[in-house]
């Protein structure tokens, strides 16, 4: 397959963040703040809360986890500028009719992102409300056509210790690559999304350029950023933080305030940005306040078991 | 003298004390999206260090030999004492907002809290004590007591080893530190220096 360089994206082609302003302030007026799945570049607004505040885009982008740049949470901000994300090829593989070494605009071409603004739930507590432009996951697999002993799909972020300090550390007790995975069911459920940008802008490589996964019913370390590698699976992959703590992050991690973690409370989050006088902190919903949507998924499953 | 070691001791809750006013004036800019957790670390950090900082006072006497320093020990506990309390009160505040409910579930579903505690009630204990008069009232059993200075450092430690969930480097350091300290310690028992009883 010819590696293209990525075709100029036409001004046109992009919300300016004037309008989605307005417009998110107009639904908001207009009372829609539970509108199901919608038209393409229509923004999605499943299962927002009235006091879902966006979240300040400063803070999305310099407030994040992406340990290859680092533990700390302002690390990514500040080494991710040297990640190179063009060219970028993608190897797919496993129980899947087309598989092999793809570059990432061929993969999106054709599919035109939508804005969806979905709450961020982290398993450290914090959470965030995020307007993303992304494909949906369905659409992004299909075109593989995985087979019928695909059960899972596997995703691997980019390995490059040139470019990411912390798979270089000595302190660093991850396996690298990061691994992360979902059931097909989940992986095809229409609110899982491939991410392709932010704030109406494309993603900055902090955050996971040039895509990143976004399942908003599970905590954040699901979403796995910088995507290289799609595996379809019959059994399920290991994730990176099951291997490392089996006893604190399951396969699942479906955002659940009732399955109690070793490190943090989960019956409630701190809303960011919070301060001191004011915490911002609420309680924590069921799968992130998407039960309608993705509870039936897991019907009949024991959820405090299948953490 | 004393009072330089005092002020120089003081100086990060000053400083904090700053950045929590500058924050106050321009929102996020000095404490970060999630401010209490900040404020958390911070003072666990600086708690921590001052900690080690009051360990390493006795080995610093025997090192360098001046005997003035170790009259600082007391001061420098105590600040340790003093950030720690701060530590576990802004966790308190910011984390768990004061709901009792929830401290009872963070003891017994998060062994790091339990331990942080721990070490508390080691350093409580010693620096209720740490007077003259209680140093004159209780005679041999004083320095008995303030052996606790070993489970304080070391619950302390596991704490944050138990934090800590990947970048091991700090705590490594740490855990250093107390290490070599501690070598030193055992080196100048008095049992060492007259040799291994035959």
């Amino acid at each position: 397959m010819l590696i293209r360089r990525p075709p100029k994206i036409s001004p046109l082609e992009i919300t300016p963040e004037a309008s989605y302003v307005t417009r998110r302030r107009w639904l908001k007026q207009a009372g829609i703040v539970s509108a199901g799945l919608t038209l393409p570049m229509t923004p999605t607004y499943a299962g927002l809360q009235p006091d879902d505040d966006i979240t300040p885009e400063r803070i999305a982008t310099t407030y994040n986890n992406f340990y290859e740049f680092g533990t700390g949470k302002d690390d990514p901000a500040e080494h991710a500028h040297n990640l190179t994300t063009d060219p970028w090829t993608v190897t797919v593989s496993g129980e899947a009719k087309k598989t092999g070494q793809f570059a990432f605009e061929d993969i999106v071409k054709g599919l035109t992102p939508q804005e969806r603004i979905y709450r961020f739930r982290c398993v450290e507590a914090w959470s965030m409300v995020v307007p993303w432009e992304g494909i949906e996951l369905s659409k992004i697999l299909a075109q593989f056509e995985p087979n019928g002993n695909a059960k899972y799909v596997e995703f691997k972020t980019l390995v490059r210790p040139s470019e990411m300090p912390e798979q270089r550390s000595v302190f660093s007790t991850i396996d690298w690559p990061y691994v992360e995975g979902l059931r097909m069911d989940e992986a095809y459920h229409p609110l899982s999304l491939m991410v392709t940008g932010m704030y109406g802008k494309p993603l900055p490589n902090q955050n996971g350029a040039p895509w990143r996964l976004m399942v908003p019913w599970k905590y954040g370390f699901k979403s796995v950023k910088s995507i290289v590698s799609i595996r379809f699976m019959q059994q399920a992959p290991r994730n990176t933080w099951n291997r490392l703590a089996p006893n604190e992050y399951g396969f699942y991690a479906n955002v659940n305030p009732s399955v109690s973690h070793p490190r943090w409370s989960q019956a409630s989050e701190r809303r960011l940005p919070s301060s001191l006088f004011n915490p911002n902190r609420r309680p924590t919903l069921p799968f992130n306040g998407y039960a309608d949507e993705v509870a039936g998924l897991y019907a009949g499953m024991d959820l405090a078991k299948f953490y | 003298m004393q009072w330089m070691f005092g002020v120089s001791l003081a100086m990060p809750a000053i400083w904090l004390v700053g950045q929590i006013g500058l924050d106050l004036v321009y929102p996020g800019s000095y404490l970060g999206p999630d401010a209490g957790e900040t404020v958390v670390h911070y003072l666990g950090q600086t708690a921590l260090i001052i900690l080690l900082l009051a360990y390493s006072v006795s080995p610093l006497r025997r090192l360098t030999g001046i005997t003035m320093i170790a009259r600082q020990r007391r001061q420098v506990g105590l600040f340790a004492f003093t950030y720690v309390c701060l530590h576990a009160l802004s966790y308190l505040a910011f984390y768990l907002e004061f709901v009792w409910s929830d401290l009872l579930d963070d003891f017994s579903d998060r062994l790091y809290i339990a331990a942080g505690l721990g070490s508390l009630v080691c350093l409580t204990l010693m620096a209720a004590t740490s007077t003259r008069g209680w140093q004159r009232r209780m005679r041999r059993y004083w320095r008995v007591l303030h052996r606790l200075v070993y489970p304080a450092v070391g619950l302390a430690l596991l704490h944050l080893w138990w934090l800590t969930r990947d970048g091991y480097g700090e705590v490594v350091l740490y855990s250093l530190w107390f290490l070599v300290l501690s070598i030193e310690r055992l080196w100048h028992l008095p049992r060492f220096k007259r040799g291994w009883p035959a």
